[in-house]
Parts: structure tokens; sequence; C-alpha cells
């Protein structure tokens, strides 16, 4: 069991080791939602919710399951994560349709996000107990919407100003998240 | 669907059809593991491994796999042999396996290799699939490389660990940290742009001077 305090992980994960800017977790829907800074916030929430709930799972089967068989480890997380995506679908869907609705195509692509299961092998590999490893989900989980809003507001002023015809599309993303990358890279010292 | 021939299967995924640097694929690794050329090419060497033989598998099970549960099935098939080349890596290559740490776990996770395996094994014959996985995964080990190389030169000063300037260079730190990988990546697509621009103009002025 890891001895950081409760503070420094959520610290760490929100913005010193922020997953997107810092791990680069997650960056298909950085470089895919970010267009707008409404549907930005609406996945960033959606994502703080899976992260908790695989947070939850991954540590369940560490502690119950996974002692004797580590080996199948990997396997068993990406069907963790597939089915909670699937159940959280269907929960979704019944409890609030208006929201199923606004998340559309971005709940069931959560199973390829890397940062859900990034979270889970990181936290295994770093042995966090129960609550370090939910105050590592939620911190994680805000860290990815404060990048994706930042990233979003700038893209929408950016939409407007005078870009030469080659850096439009994916190449000025990239540099405006390096740029942003470094703007985080001046928290390091924090911790 | 429209027919190819085996070669243009093979070619399409090294430069045409880049799954990095042209359809944006497994950005994840591309930036993460890229600051050293040796770390580039483990984890390239890792991937290649992974997607051909999903790629072969895949392909002879196609018909008893149910359309329904296909790409839960995929992603099953694929963590397998990730799961492999943990364990090869962590036995015959302990220090690169260490430097790549979780990220070995996470091309699970690379929408490449599910995407060439929804898009193409499941629908062709082994052969053909075992040629478009080695043609992406060549696409894969280029981009890698090519981004490892520039990092490592000026963030580092070396290339493949060999010492390539004086004593007296200044070594650029940006490079290897994170927010250099988003700025490299970032560049090559510039330089793609205006390549790509340059060849449209060159092509519209031919076909003026010919009428």
């Amino acid at each position: 069991m890891s001895d950081q305090t409760l503070f420094s992980i959520f610290f760490s994960a929100m913005v010193v080791n922020n997953f997107t800017l810092a791990m680069f977790l997650g960056l298909c829907p950085f470089m895919g939602v970010s267009a707008r800074v409404e549907t930005a916030l609406r996945m960033g929430l959606a994502n703080i919710f899976v992260l908790v709930l695989t947070s939850l799972s991954a540590w369940f089967l560490n502690t119950f399951i996974l002692e004797s068989v580590p080996y199948l480890r990997i396997i068993s997380f990406i069907i963790v994560v597939a089915s909670l995506v699937q159940i959280v679908e269907m929960v979704v869907k019944k409890i609030s349709p208006t929201l199923f609705r606004q998340l559309g195509i971005f709940l069931p692509l959560m199973t390829t996000n890397c940062a859900i299961f990034g979270l889970a092998i990181f936290q295994t590999n770093r042995g966090y107990g129960f609550l370090q490893g939910i105050t590592f989900a939620v911190g994680a989980g805000l860290g990815l919407t404060l990048a994706l809003v930042l990233m979003a507001s700038i893209r929408e002023s950016v939409e407007f100003s005078d870009v030469p015809d080659i850096a439009r599309g994916t190449g000025l993303v990239l540099i405006i998240a390096g740029t942003l990358s470094m703007a985080f890279m001046g928290f390091a010292g924090l911790l | 669907m429209r027919k190819t021939t085996p070669s243009h299967d093979f070619i399409r995924g090294i430069w045409k059809e880049n799954p990095v640097l042209i359809q944006m694929l497994g950005l994840c690794p591309a930036l993460a593991v890229t600051n050293t050329v040796k770390n580039a090419l483990a984890m390239s060497a890792a991937t290649f491994f992974v997607i051909c033989c999903s790629s072969v598998l895949i392909s002879t099970c196609k018909n008893f796999i149910p359309k329904e549960v296909r790409i839960s099935s995929y992603i099953l098939v694929i963590a397998t042999f990730v799961t492999l080349a943990d364990m090869l890596l962590q036995a015959y290559a302990p220090v690169q396996h260490k430097a790549l740490g979780a990220f070995i776990a996470l091309i699970v996770v690379n929408c490449m290799i599910l995407g060439r395996q929804e898009a193409f094994s499941s629908k062709n014959n082994v052969f053909r699939s075992l040629l478009d996985a080695i043609g992406t995964g060549i696409g894969f080990t280029i981009a890698l490389v090519m981004m490892g190389g520039f990092r490592e030169i000026l963030g580092v000063g070396t290339f493949f660990d060999i010492p390539l300037f004086g004593p007296n260079f200044e070594p650029w730190v940006i490079m290897v940290l994170p927010a250099g990988g988003f700025l490299t990546l970032g560049f090559i697509l510039l330089a793609m742009g205006y390549l790509e621009q340059r060849k449209k103009a060159k092509s519209e002025r031919a076909t003026e001077v010919s009428s």
C-alpha cells in the first residue's frame, strides 16, 4: 500500500501529472470533442463518473481476485471497463434519456479511452488503497475536464483568427496542446 | 468494398494511410514513449507483435465469431497477446520493460489495432490480413522512430545513445518532456501539410500549362 497523503494524490493527478497533458492518456476525446466548450464539459463530467466506477471495481478485483492470478490483470481489467461502460450506458438511458442523447456516441467510445484503462493500471502499479484510489480517480477526472475545457475555449477563439492554411486542423491543435503542456509544467515544483 | 491487390494491402499502411501521421490513431503511445529512439523501437516491436498475431488469429476465426459480440471478442484476443508481449519483454528486455512501464498494458486500448481488425481482418483471408498488419506495423514503427529520432537528437544530443554533437551542445530539455511530444508531432504535421499544399499547387500549374 502506498503511503502518499490523499491531498498529494489528488493534486498530483489533477495538475502536476495531468492525464492528458503530461501522460498523453485520453487523447482521442481531447482531439475529437474539444471543439465546443459545452460538449467538452459534458464529456469531462461523464469521464469523472466512469473513472470513479472503474477505480472502485479495479480495487475490488485487485483485493479479492487478482491476488492469486496476477497475469490475468490486463484481460480482466479490459473486460471490467467494457462491461462497466455498457452498464452505465443502459442505466443512463433508462433514468435520463435527455442526458443519454446529449452524450451520444461518446459514452460507448469510452471503452477504448486509454484514460479509463490507464487509471486502473496505474492505480494497481502504485498500490493505492480504497480511498486513495477514489481520490486518484476524482483528481484524474477533474484534470481531464480541465484540459478539455481549456483546449475547447482556446479552439473556439482560434476559429476566428487568421491562421495559415497549412496549420488548420490537427497540427494547430497539437501545437496548442504543447503550449498548454508547457504551462502545466509550471506546477511541477509544487509537490 | 473496393477490390485491392495484396501488394496494395501491404503498402497502404506504410505511408499513404500511415496510422499515426495520417489517420491519427494510436497517438497515446506515439507521444508518451518516444523520448528516445530505443524506447520508440521497443514500443513498436511490442505493437507489431500484437497486431500481427491478433490479425492472423481473428481472420482465421472470423466465421466462428458471432456478429453481436465481435468487438468484445477482438478486445479479448488483443488483450491476450498484449499480456504475452508484456511477459516476453519482461523476460528478454527488462530495462526497456521498466522504461515503458504501464504503456505496454495500454497497447490494448490502442485504437489502431482494434481498427485494423474491424476494418480488415474480419473480412479478408489470413494471408492478406497478415500483409495488412505488417504494413500497418511498419507504418507505426516509421512514425514512432521518426518522432523518437527528432526528440532524442534535439533533447539529449544523441542518437541511439551515440553522442552526435560536441561537448558544448546545450540540449533542448523541452523536447524529452511531454510538451516536446506534442510540439514534435505538431511540427511534423505542419511540414506534411506544407508538402501536400506544394504538390497540389504544382499539379494545378501543370494542368494550366498543358491547357
